[in-house]
């Protein structure tokens, strides 16, 4: 099949055009940017089909038939697109309502790992597996890291008079 | 066997419902599956001696040749015996060590069971991948029950890393298990052993790998240090576990082995320096414990290094000396244990600096203790004697290394001297007994029966060495056998050295412990082990810091620049078409030039509604582009849907300010701006390329014929889209529905239940049934336009027929139910910016979601409905049934699929209509009102008028269709402002 350079172009500049917008940070930049992304891939899958009149029998004969198999998928992806484009608008609405702007804002998660990443700090307060640090702030039993007492003394005797010396 | 490891797991699964019933007594019964166990190995005893195999196996995973192989020989019956033997003793000891209020029992009895369940599946099985399997069960059951108080910080932390050591390990383990079983060609390692497949390179690493994994299993260096902190376990667990049981895995792998791979390189180095490395440290460092259980704990690493020296040495009286150890430790250690057990809870402590006059107090457990630790100490007639003749009987012809084990047994006695004398003995006249409670004989009973069998198996020690001869056996002929009576020469000499040089060391220990407090051990395993494991979290959260930066542009611009040099770079290899054309129709080109433009004037546009217009015109250019290629239903569906789009936006921009906020991105605007052009140029080439690379007849090639001989359509693409790729279909109106469910979601806040919007359930305006136009209410005079109004009334009902003109003729000519769909869609969009949201209820006087759902049923329905009567799912099959007056009809199936594609568009435009139309006007309504908020759930009836009055913005739309963009622009911004400020 020979290419279309036309449309190819077209292509290009639509994904090109649809790219810049897709890396705003204004969920209707964004969204304005997927309409124009669809439209380039829309057009990118029709020319995977080959061109020709419209694929009607008894109108159009056999052979000079479009690819209809292409044209199928476009549709489908056409009246998707109107369901994604309003469900993101509902979306920018919905954002608009609740903090004044559109805007999509970093993840504040991820920035406070980020963060902990500069300062040379573990994941969270804490180290050993989700454990404090140890040995713990107030110290362990003795100076000798092998003389801790692995079994605290909570279930002792503590109602027996001397039995802790 | 298998029933052995079958009763250990129901067990398991009833502990917690015995505990629950009978307490803490409930250990009694569940100590009969160990028993059983014991009981089991001591019928085998005569086949065991004869040197016979007891063998069973069953189809396990026969797609990996994985079977659930067990065998037991000497080794692993000896094995059997402890595990089951000291397991169901130490069940009977938690009656009592328990306190009856003790929190976590049930849990704590099945984790115990299921531990004695998944060791002897260790020792009984043949297959590696079996004994991989219940050998990491072992390290996780061992997990639950070192944190059994998982309260406590020191319980959970040790219990990690009892976990992280031992897992890893296992895990290195698994990968030498593989290369040992591919080579061999099997699993089972009664067949590697019985032909061990030529050695090769793999042979050493897989060795070393193996040994990994037993190494850290059994607490040898550099892995030492999990093992004291285990000690956070209650003392049972710790007996058996850690004394008995589990450490003992890992000797037991290496004592397997031994036979077969002791003379491979690597072997023996590893084994001995890391064995005696174990033996000297965990000596020294048991020697300055005050913990009782600690000590134990270090005198457990020393003694565990010992019997890897021994099994692994592969020398037939090392090994003998080997088993014999093993007996004997594992029957005083676990003695010694269960004794501080005790201690610990009739004395309240077992610290002991402490501890005083015990001696007195508790003679029984006194004297057990005393047993137990003679026999830890060699002296005769006790077992733990009879396997030190033999050890230094076997190394006599090696003295280095005999002089380093000559140094561990005097450490071994010298601490077990500092056990017995701390625990029991008396203290100066000041210092009076430490208070205890009594001691129950179930608590003592199963201590006392493990020391004196160390006691009488010393005795026995001919017969039980040649009980277990058939181990030593498999490396040669024993030269020294087992026996209790004191050898002469220098045996005895070193013997009797051992037990001086401890007396001494422990004599002399107010020197020897200043000498301690000086030398500190240059490396800590627990320090590395603290050190890597808070690397690996500095990693973490640096990988994730730099890879994981929040930012959406950022995460799509990695994946574009990821499209650009993958796509790139293999579209440079080509290959390329020979032959590009321009373009077929210079119509196409002026298309394609305006499009460009448009695209780009799109991005450099700073209103929202330039942005959306001109990216309409791309959409409406690209309709034309269709048009040009062949593709009539494509430009009809563009065109409608770009339309429809380009409302929905305007509904929202009405809401949002008019133009996009200021960007602070000016620094990465070039990035941007590059990035655009090169996904852009690479997509060109691509389809330049993928369009000229096409050489294989298309599959739609077929679809014509087909189309009508079975779909009975001759619009290709409808019966593409209704019959031979419906399925593809009916994904996607399920997509409309869940998208249009999204939108409602979103946008209606005013009900706590089904979010679905309904028809508007505002009473009607007063004197609504007489009223024709509907726009009264909602908008404001200034802004209503009768004509328009009027007009579209008028063509309303046609343009909804000619929408169902389209569906219907759609099979055979361009149209079909997306395409009608969407008319009768706009049909409604325009009735609603004519005339407010009562006028599109009454336009459509139902339930968006109703539409949806009717839609959805109707065109699954029909699915259905085709297989019902024989054919496949979604076949088209053509009715001609004769109607009176009308005539004969043709009916084909399949439209009652596109009749409920239609219902499920207009379902979702009139979805979009009621949320971000009706449902925002009247949250805008809302908020102009005083003193409400932007979420009231009061309807705004009364205030309505006045709020229309006061000059809100409140038609969609202009009042008339050719200027209603910027119409609306404005009231965009009028609102946004407002809005804005509503808020703060």
């Amino acid at each position: 099949m020979t290419p279309n350079l036309v449309l190819a172009l077209v292509v290009g500049v639509l994904f090109g055009s649809g790219v810049i917008l897709l890396l705003e940070r204004s969920l209707s930049r964004v969204l304005i940017g997927i309409i124009l992304l669809t439209n380039g891939t829309n057009l990118l899958l029709l020319l995977g089909g080959r061109p020709g009149e419209a694929p009607i029998l008894g109108v159009t004969p056999d052979a000079e038939m479009s690819d209809p198999l292409a044209q199928a998928m476009v549709l489908t992806a056409i009246v998707i697109t109107l369901g994604l484009t309003a469900f993101l608008l509902a979306m920018a609405y919905r954002s608009w309502q609740l903090t004044g702007h559109d805007e999509v804002r970093d993840d504040p998660e991820d920035r406070r790992i980020v963060r902990r990443a500069k300062r040379h700090e573990l994941a969270g307060p804490d180290d050993n597996a989700g454990e404090g640090p140890w040995p713990p702030p107030g110290g362990v039993v003795g100076a000798d890291p092998e003389q801790v007492d692995p079994e605290p003394a909570p279930r002792r005797l503590d109602d027996e008079p001397g039995g802790q010396a | 066997m298998l029933m052995l490891l079958a009763l250990h797991l129901v067990a398991a699964a009833l502990a917690p419902a015995l505990v629950h019933r009978w307490g803490r007594w409930a250990f009694l019964p569940l100590a009969v599956a160990p028993a059983s166990a014991f009981g089991w190995a001591l019928g085998y005893a005569d086949t065991v001696r004869e040197g016979r195999a007891v063998v069973e196996a069953y189809p396990w995973v026969p797609e990996l040749g994985i079977e659930l192989a067990l065998r037991v020989t000497t080794l692993s019956w000896l094995l059997v015996l402890l595990v089951g033997g000291i397991g169901a003793l130490v069940l009977v000891y938690c009656v009592r060590y328990f306190d009856a209020d003790e929190p976590g029992l049930g849990r704590f009895a099945a984790v115990f069971v299921g531990f004695a369940g998944a060791m002897l599946g260790v020792v009984l099985a043949d297959d590696l991948l079996l004994l991989y399997v219940c050998w990491e069960l072992t390290s996780v059951f061992s997990y639950l029950l070192i944190a059994h108080h998982p309260e406590q910080q020191a319980s959970r932390r040790s219990a990690n890393q009892a976990l992280l050591v031992t897992t890893l390990g296992g895990l290195v383990m698994l990968v030498g298990f593989v290369m040992l079983g591919q080579h061999a060609g099997t699993y089972r390692w009664s067949e590697i052993a019985a032909r061990p497949p030529p050695p090769g390179g793999y042979l050493g690493i897989a060795v070393v790998l193996i040994l990994v994994g037993a190494l850290s299993k059994s607490a040898i260096f550099p892995t030492s240090f999990w093992l004291p902190a285990a000690m956070a376990a209650p003392t049972p667990v710790s007996a058996y576990l850690h004394a008995a049981a589990m450490v003992k895995a890992g000797v037991y792998l290496v004592a397997l082995l031994a036979p077969v791979y002791a003379e491979v390189g690597p072997w023996r180095p590893v084994i001995y320096v890391t064995g005696i490395v174990t033996v000297l440290a965990g000596g020294w460092a048991a020697l300055r414990q005050v913990d009782l259980k600690l000590l134990l704990a270090y005198g457990t690493v020393s003694q565990l290094g010992l019997l890897v020296v021994l099994v692994g040495a592969g020398t037939p009286d090392a090994a003998l000396a080997g088993v014999a150890m093993l007996v004997g430790h594992a029957l005083f250690k676990a003695a010694l244990f269960l004794v501080v057990g005790i201690v610990d809870r009739r004395a309240g402590t077992r610290d002991l600096t402490v501890l005083s006059g015990l001696w007195r107090r508790m003679p029984l457990v006194c004297a057990t203790a005393v047993l137990a630790a003679a026999s830890m100490a060699g002296v005769t007639p006790l077992l733990g004697f009879v396997a030190k003749e033999a050890i230094l009987g076997a190394f006599r012809g090696d003295p280095p290394l005999l002089a380093a084990l000559l140094l561990g047994a005097v450490l071994t006695t010298a601490y077990s001297a500092r056990f017995v004398r701390g625990a029991f003995a008396g203290r100066p006249p000041p210092r009076e007994a430490t208070p205890t409670r009594p001691v129950e004989t179930v608590l003592l009973a199963p201590a006392a029966l493990l020391a004196v069998a160390g006691l009488v198996l010393g005795v026995l020690a001919g017969p039980v060495g040649e009980t277990l001869a058939g181990y030593p056996r498999l490396f040669g002929s024993i030269a020294h056998p087992l026996t209790f009576v004191p050898a002469s020469g220098l045996v005895l000499g070193l013997s009797a050295l051992a037990q001086v040089g401890g007396l001494l060391l422990f004599a002399l220990r107010t020197p020897v412990g200043a000498v301690q407090a000086r030398l500190r051990a240059p490396f800590d395993g627990d320090t590395a082990y603290q050190v890597l494991s808070r690397g690996f979290d500095r990693f973490a959260v640096a990988l994730t810091g730099a890879t994981q930066r929040g930012s959406l542009p950022q995460y799509l611009g990695v994946i574009l620049f990821a499209l650009v040099l993958v796509l790139g770079g293999a579209l440079l290899r080509g290959p390329w078409p020979d032959r590009i054309g321009v373009s077929g129709n210079p119509l196409q080109a002026v298309v394609g030039v305006v499009l460009g433009v448009a695209a780009v004037l799109t991005v450099r546009a700073r209103s929202r509604l330039t942005a959306v217009i001109l990216a309409g015109v791309t959409g409406y250019c690209t309709a034309v582009l269709f048009v040009l290629h062949g593709a009539p239903d494509l430009a009809l569906a563009q065109f409608l849907a770009e339309t429809v789009t380009i409302v929905i936006f305007v509904l929202v921009l009405r809401r949002l300010p008019a133009r996009f906020s200021v960007r602070p991105l000016r620094r990465s605007r070039w990035t941007r701006l590059a990035l655009g052009v090169a996904v852009g140029a690479v997509v060109t080439a691509m389809a330049v390329a993928a369009t000229g690379a096409r050489r294989a007849p298309p599959v739609s090639a077929e679809f014509p014929g087909p189309a009508l001989s079975f779909g009975y359509g001759r619009n290709v693409v409808n019966v593409t889209l209704v019959d031979i790729r419906a399925w593809d279909t009916m994904g996607e109106i399920a997509v409309l529905v869940v998208a249009a469910t999204g939108v409602a979601s979103l946008i209606f806040q005013r009900r706590r239940g089904p979010d679905r919007p309904r028809r508007d359930d505002l009473p009607p305006p007063p004197g609504a049934e007489r009223v024709w136009l509907r726009a009264g209410p909602t908008l404001r005079t200034r802004r209503r336009s009768i004509v328009f109004e009027v007009v579209v009334r008028l063509i309303f009902h046609t343009v909804v027929l000619f929408s169902i003109f389209l569906l219907f003729s759609g099979h055979n000519a361009p149209g079909g139910g997306f395409v009608g769909g969407l008319v009768a869609g706009l049909a409604l969009a325009v009735r609603y910016l004519a005339g407010g949201r009562h006028e599109l209820d009454q336009a459509a006087p139902v339930d968006a979601g109703m539409l949806l759902g009717v839609g959805l049923f109707v065109s699954v329905g029909t699915g259905l409905l085709a297989m019902s009567t024989g054919g496949e799912v979604l076949r088209s099959s053509l009715l001609e049934p004769e109607l009176p007056l009308v005539g004969e009809l043709h009916l084909v199936t399949s439209i009652f699929f596109d009749i409920g594609v239609y219902l499920v568009v207009v379902g979702l435009v009139l979805d979009i209509l009621r949320s971000l139309g009706a449902e925002v006007d009247r949250q805008i309504e809302v908020e102009d009102e005083p003193g409400t908020g932007l979420r009231t759930d009061r309807p705004a009836g009364p205030a309505r008028q006045a709020a229309a009055g006061a000059g809100a913005p409140d038609a969609p739309g202009g009042t008339d269709s050719e200027s209603a963009g910027t119409d609306s622009e404005s009231a965009g911004t009028d609102s946004g402002v407002a809005g804005t400020e509503g808020r703060r």
